[in-house]
């Protein structure tokens, strides 16, 4: 892949408030800034890690601080990131502060138009560092722990059950993938660790939502899910609500194993707010028949770097990335997926659909592998973008490799635009600037989030109202 | 004025460009004009003008609705406020149906939480497609999105048959019509005329005139309406042609 980045730096309209909060100085809950091998004892120490843990950790700071940024093809933005001076570490004591009176009306506003409870609202604009949803949460809890699943934070995961946290902990998503893998792997924190036992198929999704309190929305969440043969599961990252967090750095790592005949869907809305740069990885393996499906929305952030991927590792596996994304002025959204086919009739699909408006800025990058001596293989991958107004900006780079005669693959790309004229037209019929680029963004959305969760796809589409009536200007 | 459309000494263009002259025009509610006039003089300058596209300059004169200046407002609330405009070039809409366009734009002049019956609206929205004789299965295609140019014209009055405005500017909206689809279109656009709506079409030919019989017809000539008379001037500019009203204008 090669690609001519613009030098310059993106016109960023962020509003800097969103993101104003105040520390108090007290080193009791907080490692500080900047990442040293002291930031990483300071973590393991905190959080009592054991040992193997905390080798985990120093080995990969070493490997984050080898690894050089991946600028040869990303967003020049990354280079905007100084880690010496982000905390890598608030215990919850240390929470950011601020008050209610401080929200900015229009944060609360939104929270308001997407119906968020109040409790939750505190939470959500980091007036309240903890949200107590334990009545909601452990109705399910008991559900699904009734069935032998286990659904607890990444700590306790790697503590309660190292037996079978440990062999798959970082084996999808090795330390040394990229850079960010490698920060994470040394500062993680927060997140989930699931084990769903063989053939039992979870009726409700599980929802990070409801372990808020348990740190979940972390900085650097590290969740693993093993789902074990036969077995079903749905899980959904996230909430719609906008999230604002005193953090503007984060790097998650996700890793799914789906064993013979299981099935993993995993759900993501990210909606950080405008001042974050979101940089996740997220990969799946699935074994013999199993099936792995992301569906990935992102909303929110500066700049997000995000490229699920499946490792189609066992015969007759599926993967499935379905992907949307909306880059709003001053926001870049670069994401993608990758299909690593590594098995005989093995088959991927891969559908994204990008919204670049205003400055706003989408990439897709994809990767399909197809080595040589597999048979029956098959991709399709289509990418659609919708360009609202002039300034906006798309980029494919759908990077597929097919070796071998067996095998088929299938690409579509289309780029489609609103025009002043569009709008124009829907105005007059009575509907206003905003609700018209919704229309038109919901209307190119619409066969995709058929095929998400009914409650998940209502929400969607009130958050893309929403985003919509807050783009014009 | 009440229960009428005013516009008065309109001056407005485009990119630095005068294109109307002071322009003055009344369409009464229960009446239907008609504007006549050689390409480029205007016609679908003063449709945009008056609805608000934003390309456009307004740098003289007003345009009343109902008494009501509409020139500061955006084009959707000059909308809800009852002013429809059948485009002479329809845009297409891709991936919007032509059901949720029009139930969004129905709900947009409804207030927050009290939108439209599901089942009422497709019995209303059948009825006006079976009215303008267009097939239901066009419910389900997005708006004008590979429609034929006549189709075009025809979803443009069946949107004006559901929005029920108080003023409808047509822009030419015979033109590409077959001779059967002309005969459609004029009787849906019949069956709306009544005393709560006032239509101004913007045609070429008196052949629309035949099936929808103006009160009072207009000629434009270089951005300023300079003749007006009963549905018999038509006839005089089918014969005639413009060159007859610029000499009137010469020797007058
Ligand atoms: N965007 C523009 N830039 C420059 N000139 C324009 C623009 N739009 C319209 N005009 C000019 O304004 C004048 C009036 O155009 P308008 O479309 O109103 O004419 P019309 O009477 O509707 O003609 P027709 O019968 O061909 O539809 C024309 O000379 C046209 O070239
Ligand atoms: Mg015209």
């Amino acid at each position: 892949m090669s690609e001519t980045e613009p030098k310059e730096k993106p016109d960023l309209a962020i509003d800097q408030d969103i993101g104003n909060f105040s520390y108090p100085e007290d080193y009791a809950f907080d490692a500080g800034t900047g990442l040293t091998d002291k930031t990483i004892d300071y973590i393991c120490d905190a959080k009592d890690d054991p040992d193997w843990v905390r080798e985990f950790r120093k080995k990969a700071l070493k490997v984050f601080q080898q690894k050089p940024l991946p600028t040869h093809w990303a967003s020049q933005d990354l280079q905007n990131i100084h880690f010496d001076d982000f905390r890598y570490y608030l215990s919850k004591g240390a929470k950011s502060k601020r008050t209610w009176d401080e929200v900015p009306d229009d944060v609360k506003r939104t929270f308001e138009r997407l119906g968020i409870p109040e409790k939750e609202r505190m939470f959500l604009a980091g007036v309240e560092a903890q949200f107590d949803s334990e009545a909601a949460y452990s109705n399910i809890k008991k559900a699904v722990e009734e069935q032998g699943v286990i659904f607890v934070g990444s700590r306790e995961g790697l503590k309660e059950h190292p037996e079978i946290f440990r062999p798959w902990f970082g084996k999808v998503i090795p330390t040394a993938d990229n850079k960010f893998s490698a920060l994470n792997s040394a500062v993680f924190s927060g997140g989930s660790f699931i084990y769903v036992p063989k053939g039992v198929k979870v009726k409700h999704p599980l929802q990070a939502y409801f372990r808020i309190n348990a740190e979940n929305f972390g900085q650097f969440e590290r969740t693993l899910i093993i789902v074990d043969e036969g077995a079903e599961v749905t899980y959904m990252e996230g909430c719609t609500a906008p999230k604002f967090d005193s953090v503007t750095l984060h790097s998650a790592v996700v890793e799914l194993v789906a064993l013979k005949g299981a099935k993993i869907q995993y759900i993501t809305v990210q909606n950080w707010s405008p001042n974050v740069f979101n940089l996740v990885t997220k990969r799946g393996i699935a074994h013999e028949e199993a099936e792995i499906k992301w569906i990935d929305c992102n909303i929110g952030s500066r700049l997000t770097m995000k490229y699920p991927g499946v490792v189609l590792k066992g015969r007759k596996a599926r993967g499935e990335v379905l992907s949307i994304a909306l880059a709003n002025n001053g926001q870049h959204q670069d994401t993608g997926a990758k299909m690593i086919h590594a098995a005989d009739e093995t088959s991927s699909n891969i559908i994204s659909k990008s919204i670049s408006i205003g400055k706003g800025r989408a990439t897709y990058r994809g990767l399909v592998h197809i080595p040589r001596h597999l048979k029956g293989c098959k991709n399709n991958t289509e990418c659609d973008a919708l360009l609202i107004n002039t300034d906006s900006r798309t980029d494919t780079y759908p990077a597929i490799v097919t070796r071998g005669e067996g095998n088929s693959v299938q690409h579509e790309a289309s780029v489609s635009k609103v025009s002043a004229e569009q709008i124009f037209y829907m105005q007059q019929r009575g509907l206003s600037e905003g609700q018209a680029m919704s229309l038109s963004v919901n209307g190119f959305v619409n066969d995709l989030v058929r095929q998400f969760p009914m409650e998940y796809s209502v929400e969607l589409k009130r958050l893309i109202d929403l985003e919509m009536e807050g783009s014009v200007g | 004025m009440k229960n009428t459309l005013e516009i008065k000494n309109l001056r407005a263009g485009i990119g630095g460009t005068e294109i109307l002259h002071s322009l003055n025009l009344t369409v009464p509610k229960g009446q239907v004009h008609a504007i006549m006039g050689k390409n480029g003089s205007g016609k679908s300058t003063l449709a945009k003008v008056m609805s608000g596209h934003p390309d456009y300059e307004v740098t003289g004169g007003d345009v009343l609705l109902d008494g009501e200046s509409i020139l500061g407002l955006e084009p959707d609330v000059r909308a809800r406020a009852g002013l429809f405009m059948a485009f002479q070039y329809p845009s297409e809409i891709p991936g919007v149906t032509i059901a949720n366009f029009l139930r969004a734009a129905l709900n947009a002049r409804r207030p927050e939480g009290e939108e439209v019956d599901a089942v009422e609206f497709y019995h209303h929205l059948y009825a006006k497609m079976d009215l303008l004789k267009i097939d239901r299965s066009f419910t389900s295609r997005a708006v004008n999105d590979g429609f034929s140019g006549g189709e075009k014209k025809r979803n443009e009055i069946l949107q004006m048959a559901m929005l029920e405005p108080k003023y409808a500017v047509l822009d030419e909206t015979d033109s590409g019509l077959d001779i059967d689809a002309l005969k459609i279109v004029s009787h849906g656009v019949n069956s709306l005329r009544g005393p709560k709506l006032g239509i101004l079409v913007i045609t070429h030919y008196q052949r629309l005139l035949d099936y929808i019989v103006p009160d009072v017809v207009h000629v434009m000539v270089g951005g300023q309406i300079v003749k007006s008379g009963p549905k018999e001037l038509a006839l005089e500019l089918e014969k005639k042609g413009y060159d007859w009203v610029e000499k009137d204008l010469v020797a007058a």
